[in-house]
């Protein structure tokens, strides 16, 4: 049997969604941080966005099944901090889905020395700037809750991490 | 590696976030702002996973399945400092709690990232960032409330007076101090509370709040060896409820 290469592997991996957010892969979301293959055994190494994030489980199973849709006879999904996740993990490609699914994508990281940097996010609707932090926290822990001044509406952001 | 040392350890931070984030738990559906619930129940869902991470190490040291050692122990089998079992009172005492445990949380988690034992070191490096968020929301809160009216102010006056004891109760020695030093596994609680102090002090003096006098102080100890206020069994009692009628049940 031929070893299956870390790219094809990539690619099947494309099609297992973060949960919370149906139209970012687990790829683009920069959790998976190792491929290893033998012939017919692949082990992923995963690493969760946040220490308590409560998908973590149904990432693996949905990573165990795809792959076994694929034909891969044995897979194993390890979680590790050693590469641990930060926001400036999302691909380009992932920012963009973010935007497009209502969020606004995170401002790189490094920025993020106050939570004054999240007092005006800009809307993923309007891409205005007249906005205003309403909390820190949000309806997941991967999120804070924004109002656009001009949309007069809430939007929600990616949180830097 | 003095694996008993690290045992330890391992057991009193654990045992932190669990008790304490079942408290913070305890704000959902009674913020006192529903911006307040959100970030309540946020970061207990923080520190309850944070918990669970912190128990897979042990389990992996050979100690038993984290749900086990979360609900199947007694109160005087915690390790937690007795600061985070007290009852959360008004919002006045929970938002001063959460500012002392968690700058001394971010501060110690700081130092683990050096850590000689490999999977703490990395763990650590990640509590660390996600905690700048809930340092962030307590100093925000603090600095507000403690320059807004006379009745915030007096609040917050009188809950940082009854909290100083227990926060200092954070830092009770452990008996494997030397250990951990010599071994590099962590500096000790002594130089974790010498760096705590000017942080507290940092944000107090943005504020109209006076700190007691560091030195008239008695710290309430006795949480690290299983010598509990009154407040912990029932807290276990209740978080084990529904783990109890069948703990064999599949989630």
């Amino acid at each position: 049997m031929v070893v299956l290469s870390k790219e094809t592997i990539l690619t099947w991996l494309e099609e297992v969604k973060d949960p919370e957010i149906p139209v970012l892969s687990l790829v683009d979301l920069g959790v998976i941080t190792d491929i290893q293959s033998t012939d017919d055994h692949v082990t992923i190494e995963m690493t969760p966005t946040f220490v308590g994030c409560p998908a973590l489980d149904l990432m693996k199973n949905e990573i165990i099944e795809s792959l076994q849709k694929h034909g891969v006879r044995k897979v194993d999904v390890k979680v590790s901090f050693s590469k641990p996740w930060s926001s400036d993990k999302i691909s380009e490609k992932g920012k963009a889905a973010i935007k497009k699914f209502g969020l606004a994508p995170p401002v790189p990281s490094n920025l993020f020395t106050d939570i004054e940097v999240l007092e005006h996010v800009a809307c993923p609707r309007c891409n205005g700037t007249n906005t205003e932090l309403k909390n820190p926290f949000g309806p997941t822990l991967c999120r804070s809750i924004h109002y656009c001044n001009d949309c007069k509406e809430a939007f929600e952001q990616f949180k830097p991490l | 590696m003095n694996t008993p040392a690290l045992k330890e350890l391992l057991y009193k931070i654990a045992d932190d976030q669990l008790i304490y984030g079942h408290r913070n738990s305890e704000w959902t559906g009674f913020g006192p702002l529903l911006e307040e619930d959100i970030a309540f129940s946020s970061m207990a869902q923080d520190k309850v996973g944070q918990s669970y991470a912190l128990y897979q190490i042990l389990n992996q040291l050979g100690e038993q399945e984290p749900d086990t050692v979360a609900f199947m122990r007694n109160a005087n089998q915690f390790h937690n400092c007795v600061l985070v079992e007290l009852p959360n009172g008004e919002y006045d005492f929970s938002l001063i709690r959460h500012f002392l445990y968690d700058t001394a949380l971010a501060i110690r988690f700081t130092m683990l990232v050096n850590s000689s034992y490999q999977p703490l070191a990395e763990l650590a490096g990640k509590i660390k960032g996600e905690l700048r968020y809930h340092t962030l929301h307590a100093n925000t809160w603090i600095k507000k409330l403690g320059t807004a009216t006379e009745e915030s102010i007096n609040r917050l006056q009188r809950s940082l007076d009854m909290a100083m004891p227990y926060a200092l109760g954070m830092f009770e020695p452990s008996p494997f101090e030397r250990e951990l030093i010599n071994e590099g596994i962590f500096e000790g609680e002594e130089k974790l509370k010498l760096q705590w102090m000017p942080k507290v002090e940092e944000v107090i003096a943005g504020t109209n709040l006076q700190l007691p006098d560091w030195k008239i102080i008695k710290p309430v100890m006795g949480g690290r060896s299983g010598q509990h206020s009154e407040h912990l069994q029932p807290l276990l009692d209740e978080m084990s409820e529904v783990f109890k009628i069948d703990p064999s049940a599949e989630w």
